[in-house]
């Protein structure tokens, strides 16, 4: 079964003292910069292209061709911002890579950099992890320590500063425009666009935002080159990446693997769903992502397959739930967080998460009356799309899925409290007081 | 459920904030940190509580807070002193120009009931665009108090008693005839373009004299000859404007705080200096709050040495300089300032503190000057007033100007004085107004409300307040704003104009003008003066003495009269303090825990220190006048010497 499993990214996870770049370089890390810098800097983003390599945050773009898109002729710096403020609820792919194995984000940003021709990068890391800002703190200070930044890398007579900048924890910064605001010491709330930050993003400047494990996907594709990248996953969704399974797993965690793995063959590596189990729902990648059914347990985890069935790839978070679990519960906590982070910028997202919040808490309390489905989807309706992030799309997401696939669910809230349909101790994978709902 | 907050909460003391009213369009914010560059407000929390929060430890006190409560789409920001007091759709608007000074600003004026009840900004986008201060927006009740003036009074047995208007045009009358030429006209700043028309003219033609002077404050000869030269009868083309203040590459401020004394040409200059990379230099002892917004570069200057400075600056046609009024009592600094705008080809323009300071210079309210430019020495320019006028001939003495009024009269020279709104705090020596006020023989007086001087007066008139009666304002820019009528009563007051019009009938000398409307149509006509200009006089010499040297500029809210009746605004002026280098504080033994005491020749009056960085050494900042206290109470004028004293606080 483990043939299944590609690890590249996640390959030296194991080593001793990972972090650190003695161990890194033992294991051929650093080599992939030598071999970019003596390629010219379109050379480097034509090898990304080739590779086939899509954004890992989300959204699936092509990163070789986000980075073609910054333009040639702006007299502005070129800056290159690594999204790292990781706060999507189930997502937990790229903090351990930045425990393990910071020096892989360092290698992908100095290639990046070069590719794009910038000289001044940024790491915004979410501002609770302080162990992880630590470690990467730590790596840049080696890096530069080896002359792997700093003025004239290697003999290459190209210059590189990275910055790690931590986040004041909110999850509204991990969005890119609301990343950039931050980043520039503002408060942190999505901009319109266009213009899109290749054009004008931080301090009005081109600039290239991309995911931590986008970037880290860098460096092994440069050392083994765009065909050995482009020979893993499916048609349209090339190369490995990582998968992050938690919820009524046996053994939930992370699994590197290529593209168009499915479900059914990640809970196999998982040991499955807890004893005595059965699936009930999932998502795909993270909360923000529309929720899928049993139905979908073959259905390839690439972007295709994913928006196939509508439902995004998303983070690759598999939050998987059993049948012990309420829709309708989980549905509220999600859009309670929602409600809490969103930024406030948009009308539609700040007040209909408010309303949604209080919508919800009356299903959940089997307080709901005849239509309050119809009200929920009609909220959901003048949220969606009608704000200037994706936020808003997602916080509704969530609840229009939930209706899809478990209408019935939700009108058993016109009558009955769903800690009496589904008694919340049962579905906790932890011990929990008597009667308590939460 | 609806989101309900503790209401409201105090922004500063004027603006009020009703939470759940908001609707988090970001519309103050932007506001304060764009335009006036105040940000004393911001969005905090975020989600459903986000919301308009206020600096923890500063209130908004902000000289353009006000803009924000007009600028709220829904009413959330609210002002202390309008809030709830009427409907909008209750209200009458009317188009007027603000009094408070030379600015110019538009404003929409509603009232109700006869009372004005608030004051927005118009929309002017040549003037104000859309903006104006809180002191234009707020200041507008000073007369309702108890001294608005509703009667004549005559002295009689030494004290002022109410009259009749016929009893008191026959006692002026009689007073005015006893003194014959020998009388004195001193007009204040807050008179309309055609009221101070009126007083040139009458000086001229009904009392035959050129002994008027609309100076009311510290004033010398230079400046009356560079006004003659350089500013007096030109029209709006010919000089700066904002827009040419806008477009310029550089900006020169001399004796000039735009935040302070010109609210509307600091936005205008803070647009440019954000969108256009104007920069901006003056010459100030220190870099005040107002040139650190606008990026100023400053060139250290001690009151006094403006003209050493000006003569080392290179500029070229792009550039503007704008030279404020307290230049008059800094000698050679307007001579400097002419001869570096003749040197270099910068645009020069002459910005008084007073909204009526241009209009009365055009209508000829200077001893030297005629109405258009006119110089008096000039005999071809009293022939063509003459003309118009229908007189005979004009007087072709020079005149006395208010400084040689007030001597006159001290010696007995001058029998008589007409006097219209000046308040002796604004003048160099509060002191010498007053007791030229009670020396001289026989002093009429032309009020809105029971002044120092109509309190000393032999008559007194009531005249009409801003709002009820019409006219024009020239502002810095030579650019007329119209006055409009506000409140129109069955028996509106009396006019300068009218007063001025029944008294030259009484004397035998018709006025030919009663309106505001035949004495612009009267001015319109006369035009400007085509012919040789006067030339400028020399600079006094400076004055000599030990110890620091005084500079000093009034704030924009400092008690003065035109505040009175709103508490609120006074509550966001901010503190009087003075100020001194550190090495000037060292040198006298004070910290910022005593209060330094200014010792001058009329006295010692203190304020709270506070030591600021860069200041140039060996000067002391105070400010003109706070409340309860003025400079003119110690005979302080920039450029003067005092000595320091101190003590604890």
């Amino acid at each position: 079964m483990t043939d299944l499993l590609t690890p590249v990214l996640s390959a030296n996870w194991g080593q001793d003292h990972s972090w650190g770049i003695d161990a890194y370089r033992a294991q051929g890390g650093y080599d992939a910069v030598a071999k970019a810098l003596a390629l010219t800097p379109d050379a480097v983003t034509g090898i990304v292209k080739d590779a086939g390599l899509r954004g890992r945050g989300g959204a699936g773009f092509p990163t070789g061709m986000k980075w073609s898109f910054v333009p040639k002729d702006n007299p502005n710096p070129k800056y290159l911002v690594v999204n790292a403020d990781e706060s999507e609820p189930g997502t937990c792919k790229d903090m351990p890579l930045l425990m393990a194995s910071p020096h892989t984000l360092v290698e992908g940003m100095i290639i990046a950099s070069y590719a794009i021709g910038c000289h001044t990068a940024f790491a915004y890391v979410r501002g609770e992890v302080l162990h992880v800002i630590r470690r990467l703190q730590q790596a840049v200070a080696q890096a530069y320590e080896a002359g792997l930044l700093g003025k004239d890398i290697q003999g290459s007579g190209y210059d590189l500063d990275i910055i790690v900048h931590a986040g004041a924890g909110a999850y509204i910064c991990g969005e890119e425009t609301a990343l950039l605001d931050s980043l520039e010491g503002r408060r942190g709330q999505p901009r319109l666009r266009p213009p899109f930050p290749a054009v004008a993003g931080l301090y009005a400047s081109p600039t290239v935002i991309n995911n931590v494990e986008s970037i880290a996907s860098v460096p092994s594709i440069i050392n083994r080159g765009a065909a050995w990248f482009s020979s893993m996953g499916t048609e349209k969704s090339k190369g490995m990446t990582i998968y992050s399974l938690s919820g009524h797993v046996k053994r939930p965690g992370q699994f590197e693997a290529p593209l168009g793995i499915t479900l059914r063959q990640l809970l196999e590596l998982s040991g499955g769903i807890r004893e005595g189990h059965e699936l009930k729902f999932w998502t795909p990648g993270g909360s923000s992502t529309p929720i899928l059914t049993p139905d979908h347990l073959d259905t390839p985890l690439d972007y295709e397959g994913m928006a196939g069935v509508g439902s995004m790839l998303g983070t690759k978070a598999l939050q998987v739930f059993d049948e012990t679990t309420s829709v309708v519960r989980t549905t509220l906590r999600w859009v309670e967080f929602y409600k809490h982070e969103s930024c406030g910028k948009c009308t539609p997202c700040r007040e209909g998460s408010w309303w949604l919040v209080q919508l919800l808490k009356k299903f959940e309390a089997g307080h709901a009356v005849d239509g309050d489905v119809d009200k929920l989807l009609d909220v959901c309706d003048d949220i969606g799309g009608k704000s200037f992030c994706a936020l808003a799309d997602g916080a509704v997401a969530c609840v229009t899925s939930a209706v899809r696939h478990f209408r019935p669910e939700f009108e058993a809230g016109y009558a009955t409290p769903a800690w009496e349909l589904f008694p919340y101790g049962r579905s906790a994978l932890f011990p929990v007081a008597e009667g308590g709902h939460a | 459920m609806k989101r309900t907050f503790p209401k409201p909460i105090s922004i500063s003391a004027q603006i009020l904030l009703d939470r759940e009213r908001c609707v988090l369009c970001a519309r103050c914010t932007r506001f304060s940190e764009q335009i006036s560059g105040d940000p004393f407000i911001a969005l905090v929390e975020r989600g459903a509580l986000q919301q308009v929060g206020k600096y923890a430890d500063d209130p908004y006190n902000s000289y353009f807070s006000g803009n924000v409560v007009q600028i709220c789409p829904v009413g959330a920001l609210t002002s202390a002193s309008y809030r709830f007091q009427s409907r909008p759709f209750d209200l009458v608007s009317t188009d007027s120009t603000c009094e408070h000074c030379a600015g110019g600003c538009q404003l929409r004026v509603d009232h109700r009931h006869f009372q004005v009840k608030r004051r927005l900004a118009g929309d002017a986008p040549e003037v104000n665009e859309e903006w104006n201060c809180d002191k234009g927006r707020f200041a507008f009740v000073s007369g309702r108090g108890e001294d608005r003036l509703k009667h004549p009074l005559v002295r009689e047995d030494g004290a002022l008693r109410v009259a009749s208007w016929a009893e008191a045009i026959d006692a002026a009358v009689a007073g005015l005839q006893a003194a014959g030429p020998s009388v004195g006209v001193l007009t204040g700043g807050r008179l309309t373009i055609e009221d101070a028309y009126g007083y040139s003219k009458f000086a001229r033609l009904v009392l035959g004299t050129n002994n008027i002077d609309f100076r009311s404050r510290p004033a010398s000869a230079e400046e009356a000859g560079f006004l003659a030269a350089e500013v007096a009868g030109r029209t709006l083309g010919e000089g700066v404007t904002y827009s040419a203040l806008e477009a310029a590459k550089r900006v020169v401020l001399v004796s000039l705080e735009p935040e302070e004394e010109s609210p509307l040409i600091f936005l205008r200059l803070r647009k440019a200096v954000r969108k256009r990379k104007l920069a901006v230099t003056t010459l100030a002892p220190f870099a005040t709050n107002g040139s650190t917004k606008l990026g100023a570069t400053v060139i250290p200057t001690a009151p006094g040495d403006e003209a050493a400075h000006l003569a080392g600056l290179d500029l070229d046609g792009d550039s503007v300089i704008l030279v404020g009024e307290r230049a008059a009592s800094l000698p050679g600094t307007l001579t400097a300032v002419a001869d570096l705008a003749g040197r270099t080809g910068a645009k020069l323009s002459w910005v008084p503190r007073r909204a009526g300071d241009r209009g009365a210079l055009e209508a000829g309210a200077l001893p030297g000057l005629l109405p258009g430019g006119r110089p008096v020495a000039d005999r071809a320019a009293r022939v063509d007033v003459a003309a118009a006028w229908g007189a005979d001939s004009l007087p072709a003495h020079s005149g006395l100007d208010v400084n040689g009024m007030l001597e006159a009269v001290e010696v007995g020279d001058l029998k008589a004085l007409l006097v219209a709104g000046i308040e002796p705090d604004d003048f160099a020596v509060a002191e010498r107004v007053r007791s030229a006020c009670e020396a001289a023989g026989f002093v009429v007086s032309l009020e809105t409300r029971l002044s120092e001087v109509s309190q000393r007066a032999d008559v007194v008139f009531p005249i009409a307040l801003l709002e009820e009666h019409a006219g024009t304002f020239w502002n810095w820019e030579h650019r007329p704003g119209r006055v409009n009528t506000v409140i129109s009563t069955p028996n509106p007051s009396m006019t300068d104009l009218r007063v001025l019009a029944a008294l030259a009938d009484a004397l035998g000398q018709p006025l030919g003008i009663r309106t505001p409307r035949q004495a612009l149509a009267e001015l319109t006509e006369l035009g400007v003066w085509e012919g040789p200009r006067a030339t400028p006089k020399a600079a006094a010499p400076a004055p000599t003495g030990e110890g620091p040297v005084v500079a000093t500029w009034r704030q924009l809210l400092d008690g003065g009269a035109g505040m009175d009746g709103e508490e609120a605004l006074a509550a966001t002026a901010k503190p009087a303090v003075a100020r001194l280098s550190p090495a000037t504080a060292a040198a006298a033994g004070l910290t910022e825990a005593t209060e330094v005491s200014i010792v001058t020749g009329k006295g010692t009056f203190s304020l709270p220190l506070e030591v600021t960085a860069e200041m140039v050494d060996g000067t002391v900042w105070v400010p003109t006048r706070w409340p309860g206290a003025c400079l003119a109470d110690f005979g302080l004028v920039a450029g003067d010497r005092v000595q320091l004293g101190g003590g604890l606080r």
